[in-house]
């Protein structure tokens, strides 16, 4: 009698669990944005690279230059409205020197891109031009705007594709940059 | 001076005389010096330096392309794709297969920068052991669970008591009194 009891509980109970299951399996998949993918490149080495500067492209930036400094990337094109969206974040960053931001101009028209600082900004100490987009594949770039901090020793630390809103700025990237900068 | 004035004036009333005579032309030859402007214009544009692929190549960097996503449409090959990004990875590829780089140094060149994502076939390991091996287990465990339901089914149906011939006479005997 046990045994059989024992039977018709499991056979109540483990259907329901199969249930639950999958309906937390598919309101997680729902709830998961498909572009936010993790970077490959996280606690990995900066890619190396050596770029004309946007302003004066006789001169060249490479990861290089930035070692001993903790420091931001930041990858926008004129032709990207979300870039426009998030400008005004990047614009306040850099009000509060917390951090040196390096511009990565991607795959634009150097002259677009200078008219379209002159009009939102230039929150960039220095803005790369990659203007063939093959140095962003070594960054693992796959749309814009994307965001990378650099720690001291040139490792990534961080990195977020999309816009950088007021909330993630105040609590995740200005705490983690002063985190960084201390170690 | 007055011999350009003269040569725009007289191709200018050429050109009327002969918007007037034949008006449908008009507007093909419009067509046409918008098409040899733009025209020039494509053709400034700097093409890559790139050698044209051997027949082999191409089959191969296709058969390649088939198997990377395309990161931007997502549900896409990169073989596919219109999307820039997939255009730029393409000749990426291209450039790594002209350095002699094989299918699988491509491949791992292309995830490291971009994780096991652009991989259209997942590598086997522990974060995706459930997605390569989870609909087999559901299948042998469906058919575990089935043979047994179907083993009790068989040891609860209990066999009948053989028929005894007296009994049987009765039976017949209700049947026709009815």
């Amino acid at each position: 009698m046990g045994y059989m009891h024992m039977l018709r509980t499991w056979r109540f109970f483990l259907p329901l669990t199969i249930f639950f299951g999958l309906l937390w399996f598919l309101w997680t998949g729902l709830s998961l944005n498909p572009r936010d993918l993790p970077s490959a490149l996280l606690n990995k080495p900066v890619p190396e690279f050596s770029l004309p500067l946007l302003h004066d492209p006789s001169k060249h930036l490479s990861a290089a230059d930035m070692k001993g400094k903790v420091w931001l990337l930041n990858v926008w094109g004129s032709w990207c409205p979300t870039c426009q969206f998030e400008h005004p974040q990047l614009n306040a960053l850099a009000k509060q020197s917390v951090v040196p931001i390096i511009g990565f101009n991607w795959k634009d028209k150097p002259e677009d891109a200078k008219a379209w600082l002159a009009r939102f900004g230039n929150p960039y100490q220095v803005s790369v031009s990659d203007l063939d987009g093959r140095v962003a594949i070594n960054f693992g770039v796959y749309g814009a705007p994307e965001t990378f901090v650099i720690d001291k020793a040139g490792m990534i630390r961080f990195k977020h594709t999309g816009a950088i809103t007021e909330e993630m700025l105040r609590d995740t990237l200005i705490p983690l940059i002063r985190d960084l900068d201390k170690g | 001076m007055q011999l350009t004035y003269m040569a725009n004036s007289s191709s200018g009333a050429a050109f009327r005389a002969f918007v007037v005579r034949n008006p449908r032309h008009c507007w093909s030859f419009i067509i046409f010096c918008w098409l040899a402007a733009t025209g020039a214009v494509f053709a400034q544009t700097p093409t890559p330096e790139m050698q044209p692929m051997s027949p082999e190549l191409e089959v191969r960097l296709k058969k390649l392309e088939t198997e990377l996503r395309c990161l931007v449409c997502q549900n896409q090959t990169l073989a596919e794709s219109p999307a820039g990004l997939a255009g730029d990875l393409r000749r990426e590829i291209r450039m790594l297969a002209d350095q002699n780089m094989s299918n699988e140094e491509i491949k791992e060149h292309l995830r490291v920068r971009y994780g096991d994502f652009v991989l259209y076939r997942p590598p086997v390991d522990g974060k995706t052991w459930l997605l390569w091996f989870g609909p087999f287990c559901l299948f042998i465990g469906g058919v575990i669970m089935l043979w047994l339901m179907n083993r009790r089914r068989t040891i609860n149906a209990q066999p009948t008591a053989p028929i005894n011939a007296e009994v049987l006479a009765r039976a017949d005997a209700m049947l026709k009194d009815e």
